[in-house]
C-alpha cells in the first residue's frame, strides 16, 4: 500500500485525500461502469433528507462559460429508502462512505437524521449541507431573518453544529457557503461548535438567461455555479480559511486534474473533492490519485501532508 | 469511455454533418433510440459532452464496425465537433439511456421532426431486418421540417422500402403545415381502421406533445425520444428530467424514450 497519500480528516482516514463532492457522484453506482470506485480516498454522497424530495422543476442545469448551472433541489429518496436501496450498494465498495445531510425545516431534522445514521457502522462520516443555494428558506433558531441559508449566518451555523456534534460520535464535516462576506466568520462558529472538518466551498449562486425566450435559463431563475470558473473563488477561500481554524479543510470547487487538486492542497486543504468534471470524465479522480502519487515521487516528497498550506508568500 | 477514432466526417448540406467513428464495441451494443457522450474539447469551453443519438450502425448485422452521427451545427459544440477530422480522436461514452422497444408488429409509423429523423434510421432499419417476409406491411416514415432544406433523410428510409411522406411548414415541399398533419391522416385511414400498431417518434417537444394527444385519441400507444440538457449523461446529476405520472425521471437513464402516455406535459 502506497504511504504518501495518506491523510486525516477527523477519526477518519483516508488511503488518498482525493473523494467526490456530493451531488456529483450520485449514490455511487452511477459511476461503477467507468471507474474502479475501490480507489477512491471517500465517497460522498449525495445529500438526503429524512423525507423524499422530488426536487426542483426543469430545466434544472445549464452550461456556462467554463461551467454550470443547476438547480436540482436536493431530489432524493429520503432516508429510508437510501438507506434500503443505496447504502448496501456502497458498502460493498470497501472506501469510506460520507453520508452529507440537509434540512428543510430547521435543526431537529438534522438531528434527528445524524442519529439515525450514528447508528449505522458502515457509515464513517458525516456531512452537514448547511449550503444548498438551491432550497427555499432553512429555519433555525437563533439565525436572524433575511438570511437564506444556514451557513450564511454564524449563529445559525452553530446552533446546526452544535445540535448534531451532541448525537453523533461520528466524523462531522460542515460544507460551507461562498456566498457569504466573511467564509472565515462561518468556519470559526462552525469549529467552535465542534465540527471536525470543514468542506468547502458549495456553489455560488448565479444565473443565466435565454435572449430569445428571455427567460432564465434555469427553472427556479437562480441556480447554483460549479466547474473551473469558479476554482479561484475556491482556492482564495480555502487560504482564507485555513489562516483562521486549525481544522482539516476538504478543498473543492472546478478541480478538474492533478494541478489543480494540489492549487487547494498548497492553499491549506488536507483533502479535496472532484465535483463537476465528473460529469465531464467520469473517470477524473483516479487520474488525479494516479498524478498525485506522481508529483510526490518526481519531487521525492515522502508524505503529501507536508504540501498542505506549504503555499510560499 | 475510450478514445475512438473518426473515420470520416463530411458536410452533407448546410449546417448538417454525417460523421462515422470506428466503434464496434458501441456498435455491437447500440440499440436504436440510444446516444453517445462526446466530449468535444479537451479544454473547459464548453465543458460538458454533447449527447447525440445513433443514427445508424455501419457493417453488416454479423459484423459491425461502427457508428455513424448525424448532427446539425446548432452552437460552440457541435461547431467544433464539426470541425473534426478523419484520423482523429474522440472521447466518446456510450450507448447510453433506454432506446425503442421494437414490437414485433407488422406495421408501424415512425414520425421525425427535423433531427427528429437521427435515432429513426436506426430504428426503421432494426425493423425492417426483424420482420418476417410474409407478413410484412412496410413502415410508414412521416417526415416534416420548417423547408425542404431541413428534410433528411428520406432517400435513405425509401431505400429500406418504407413509405415516406413529408411535409413542410412552408409548403415547400410535401404537405403545408405540420407533420401531426400527415400522422393523424394515417391514423385515420391505415392500413385498416381500427387496427393496432406501434407510433415511435423523436422531433421537437411541442411535435411530441400533439403525438401523445394523438396517441391518447385514437388508442394507438406511442414511444417518444425525448431531447434535455445533460450535464452527466450516466444518471448522476439529475439534471435532464422530465415529469411524468410517476414523478420526475431521468431522460439520460430512464429515457430519452418513453411511452406517450407517461409523460406530464406542461
Amino acid at each position: 500500500m502506497y504511504k504518501g497519500l495518506e491523510v486525516k480528516i477527523g477519526k477518519l482516514r483516508l488511503l488518498n485525500p482525493v473523494m467526490v463532492a456530493s451531488g456529483t457522484f450520485g449514490y455511487a453506482e452511477e459511476f461503477s461502469d467507468f471507474m474502479d470506485l475501490k480507489k477512491l480516498g471517500a465517497v460522498v454522497t449525495k445529500t438526503i433528507t429524512l423525507k423524499p424530495r422530488p426536487g426542483n422543476k426543469p430545466p434544472r442545469t445549464c452550461e456556462t462559460p467554463s461551467g454550470m448551472l443547476n438547480s436540482i433541489g436536493l431530489e432524493n429518496p429520503g432516508l429510508n429508502r437510501f438507506v434500503s436501496e443505496k447504502l448496501p450498494y456502497l458498502k460493498k465498495i470497501g472506501v469510506p462512505i460520507i453520508v452529507s445531510i440537509a434540512s428543510e425545516g430547521d435543526s431537529r431534522e438534522f438531528v434527528e437524521l445524524a442519529k439515525c445514521l450514528d447508528e449505522i457502522k458502515e457509515i464513517s462520516a458525516i456531512e452537514l449541507n448547511i449550503s444548498c443555494p438551491n432550497i427555499r428558506g432553512q429555519k433555525s433558531e437563533g439565525r436572524s431573518q433575511n438570511v437564506r441559508l444556514v451557513s450564511q449566518d454564524p449563529k445559525a451555523t452553530y446552533a446546526v453544529v452544535r445540535s448534531v456534534r451532541k448525537v453523533t460520535k461520528k466524523t462531522l464535516i460542515t460544507k460551507l457557503s461562498p456566498n457569504v462576506t466573511s467564509i472565515e466568520d462561518i468556519a470559526l462558529a462552525a469549529e467552535r461548535a465542534g465540527t471536525d472538518a470543514l468542506a468547502l466551498i458549495n456553489t455560488l449562486l448565479g444565473m443565466s438567461i435565454d435572449t430569445q425566450t428571455l427567460r432564465p435559463r434555469i427553472a427556479a431563475v437562480t441556480a447554483g455555479l460549479s466547474g473551473p470558473a469558479i476554482r479561484p473563488v475556491a482556492v482564495r477561500m480555502t487560504w482564507e480559511v485555513y489562516r483562521k481554524t486549525k481544522l482539516p479543510i476538504i478543498g473543492m470547487g472546478g478541480i478538474t486534474d492533478t494541478k489543480s487538486a494540489l492549487e487547494f492542497i498548497l492553499a491549506g486543504a488536507t483533502a479535496v473533492a472532484v465535483g463537476t468534471a465528473n460529469f465531464v470524465k467520469p473517470s477524473v479522480t483516479i487520474e488525479i490519485i494516479d498524478g498525485l502519487k506522481e508529483y510526490l515521487n518526481k519531487n521525492r516528497i515522502a508524505d503529501i501532508k507536508s504540501l498542505i498550506g506549504a503555499l510560499k508568500l | 469511455m475510450s478514445e475512438i477514432k473518426i473515420i470520416s466526417n463530411k458536410n452533407i448540406k448546410e449546417n448538417y454533418f454525417k460523421m462515422v467513428l470506428d466503434a464496434s464495441g458501441i456498435a455491437r451494443k447500440a440499440l436504436p433510440g440510444q446516444f453517445v457522450n462526446i466530449r468535444v474539447s479537451d479544454g473547459t469551453q464548453p465543458l460538458l459532452r454533447r449527447p447525440l443519438g445513433i443514427h445508424r450502425v455501419t457493417g453488416h448485422q454479423s459484423l459491425v464496425t461502427g457508428i455513424e452521427l448525424l448532427f446539425e451545427v446548432v452552437g460552440d459544440g457541435t461547431r467544433l465537433l464539426s470541425q473534426k477530422k478523419a484520423g482523429e480522436y474522440l472521447d466518446v461514452i456510450g450507448p447510453l439511456g433506454n432506446g425503442f422497444s421494437v414490437l414485433g408488429s407488422r406495421f408501424s409509423v415512425l414520425v421525425a421532426g427535423g433531427m427528429g429523423v437521427v435515432p429513426l434510421l436506426f430504428l426503421a432499419e432494426r425493423i425492417i431486418q426483424g420482420t418476417e417476409k410474409r407478413n410484412k406491411v412496410n413502415p410508414v416514415v412521416l417526415i416534416g421540417s420548417k423547408t425542404k432544406n431541413g428534410i433528411l433523410c428520406a432517400k435513405e428510409f425509401k431505400a429500406l422500402g418504407c413509405d415516406v411522406k413529408v411535409a413542410t411548414e412552408d409548403g415547400s415541399q410535401g404537405l403545408k403545415g405540420y407533420v401531426t398533419g400527415l400522422l393523424e391522416d394515417v391514423l385515420r385511414h391505415y392500413p385498416l381502421p381500427g387496427t393496432r400498431y406501434p407510433i415511435y417518434a423523436c422531433g421537437p417537444t411541442p411535435m411530441l406533445k400533439e403525438i401523445s394527444r394523438l396517441s391518447q385519441e385514437y388508442k394507438i400507444p406511442a414511444q417518444i425520444s425525448l431531447e434535455a440538457h445533460m450535464a452527466c449523461g450516466i444518471g448522476a446529476c439529475l439534471g435532464c428530467v422530465v415529469n411524468t405520472k410517476e414523478g420526475f425521471k431521468r431522460v439520460c437513464k430512464e429515457g430519452p424514450v418513453f411511452y406517450a402516455k407517461e409523460i406530464l406535459w406542461s
